[in-house]
């Protein structure tokens, strides 16, 4: 798991939720398993919680609620 | 009195009787605009039958996705002091134990940066402040936190736990529900926070069967106190409640396994087939107590919602120490199980409950690695979820 950086998780998904913006809303746990499933056994669930706290602390993304939690874009 | 800037004729009803009226309260605030207009929306509200707010969006803190509800009037050009009336949800003390001073630094708080309504306390036990415009949500939260307060958990994550008055007021607690409400809400911080789940998952910790804060019914994992041996008879004061209790009317015959016996004399009981209703107890405290060797049963998938599928919680694990110093390790383990297999599996807006019924409870039990028990069934004596291999091959 030493090669992908946390870093390179939250820049990837960064884009995978600009990619989704007005399509379809992403859980937290969409996000993470699309993750998982792009870096391999590189990344845990761990890491992607990491990855997303740091996304969410910096202002990148934030939390948005809509019946449920998701993750977006801020507002412009 | 201030005067009001709405007729209302419906919400005025609500003032008549002796009883407590939200509306009277509200009136006494109505010096501030944004109260004003908050009650002349309800008055609205109850001419239309219909809610005019508008809930979630993106409001909240830098770094939190709870604590804070987005909520808007879907009038805003007549109400416009309520455009955005946003809810706080403040983590409230265990138990619910304030010092006079921490009250008063609270209604400070909100006076300052809200409409001064408050509802003390939401369902789940939070502090609850209604209504705030979007400007005032950051600094709100840097004077709470400045004076020690953190918000609770709203929408898909952990919510605030609660937990009964327990050993700080009741003897009958058979774990310290203080310590450990706090303990899991200091542990679990992240998750209270920041949404990673499928839906809302509640925690409550009752210290006894009796179960003041009614974590059976309203929780996602109530943690129960309980007991392993003998319930403690004190005969003699059995028999001074013998001459103003019909103990076998209102004892023995009310004992759910009837595993009470009274002979005039003396109290039997068969402690291997009570259920820890408290029935006995609670009529005769004074005699019967609680046994020594006393810990917690951990039930979960409750849930309480407000139109239907209420759910009831089930037994997973029958008894378990609730020792401080092993720092609820146990039950630390079990909800991350829970939570992994949930969080991975759990449909949009399922709780663990729902998502137990559907995938099967035998089921749930292998993937988190529990061994089923005797213990776990809808009700004591009732249906089980678990067939024993030796009870299917009988």
């Amino acid at each position: 798991m030493a090669d992908v950086t946390i870093d390179q998780v939250a820049d990837a998904m960064f884009e995978l939720v600009s990619s989704m913006k007005g399509k379809r809303d992403l859980k937290p746990m969409d996000v993470s398993k699309q993750m998982m499933e792009k870096f391999g056994d590189d990344v845990d669930k761990k890491m992607c919680k990491k990855a997303l706290r740091q996304l969410i602390d910096s202002g990148r993304l934030t939390y948005k609620y809509a019946g449920g939690s998701y993750v977006t874009l801020p507002e412009a | 009195m201030t005067e009001m800037k709405y007729k209302t004729p419906l919400l005025d009803e609500l003032e008549k009787g002796p009883w407590p009226s939200f509306v009277k309260e509200m009136k006494k605030e109505a010096h501030r605009p944004m109260v004003q207009d908050a009650i002349g929306q309800l008055e609205r509200s109850y001419e239309e039958h219909i809610s005019h707010w508008k809930h979630g969006g993106l409001v909240g803190v830098m770094g939190y996705g709870g604590g804070v509800i987005g909520r808007y009037s879907d009038l805003p050009e007549e109400f416009p002091e309520v455009a955005a009336f946003h809810t706080h949800r403040v983590n409230q003390p265990s138990a619910w134990f304030y010092t006079s001073e921490a009250l008063r630094t609270l209604c400070d708080i909100w006076e300052r940066h809200g409409s001064g309504l408050t509802n003390m306390h939401g369902s789940t036990g939070d502090i609850v402040f209604l209504g705030s415009t979007t400007e005032e949500i950051e600094p709100l939260f840097a004077d709470l936190t400045k004076h020690g307060f953190d918000l609770g958990g709203s929408g898909s994550n952990m919510r605030t736990p609660s937990c009964c008055v327990g050993p700080a007021r009741c003897e009958w607690a058979c774990y310290d529900t203080l310590d450990a409400c706090y303990n899991i809400t200091q542990e679990f911080q992240d998750e209270l926070h920041r949404p990673f789940f499928p839906y809302k998952y509640k925690f409550k910790f009752a210290g006894c069967p009796n179960d003041c804060v009614a974590s059976i019914a309203r929780s996602d994992c109530s943690v129960m106190g309980t007991w392993k041996d003998e319930i403690q008879v004190n005969q003699a004061a059995v028999l001074d409640y013998a001459k103003t209790v019909d103990i076998d009317a209102e004892i023995c015959d009310l004992c759910p396994t009837r595993c009470v016996e009274w002979d005039g004399k003396t109290l039997e009981i068969d402690n291997s087939n009570c259920v820890k209703c408290m029935h006995c107890i609670n009529v005769m405290p004074k005699a019967l107590k609680p046994g020594k060797e006393r810990g917690a049963t951990i039930l979960i998938g409750g849930k309480a919602p407000i139109i239907g599928g209420a759910l009831l919680c089930s037994v997973f694990v029958p008894f378990l120490e609730m020792d401080k110093d092993s720092d609820y390790e146990d039950l630390k383990e079990l909800t991350e199980a829970i939570w992994d297999l949930w969080g991975e599996h759990g449909k949009l807006r399922e709780r663990v409950g729902e998502f137990i019924q559907r995938v099967g409870m035998s089921n749930f039990l292998e993937e988190i690695g529990l061994d089923p028990v005797p213990e776990m069934v809808m009700a004591p004596r009732s249906n089980p979820y678990i067939f024993f291999d030796d009870e299917i091959f009988e």
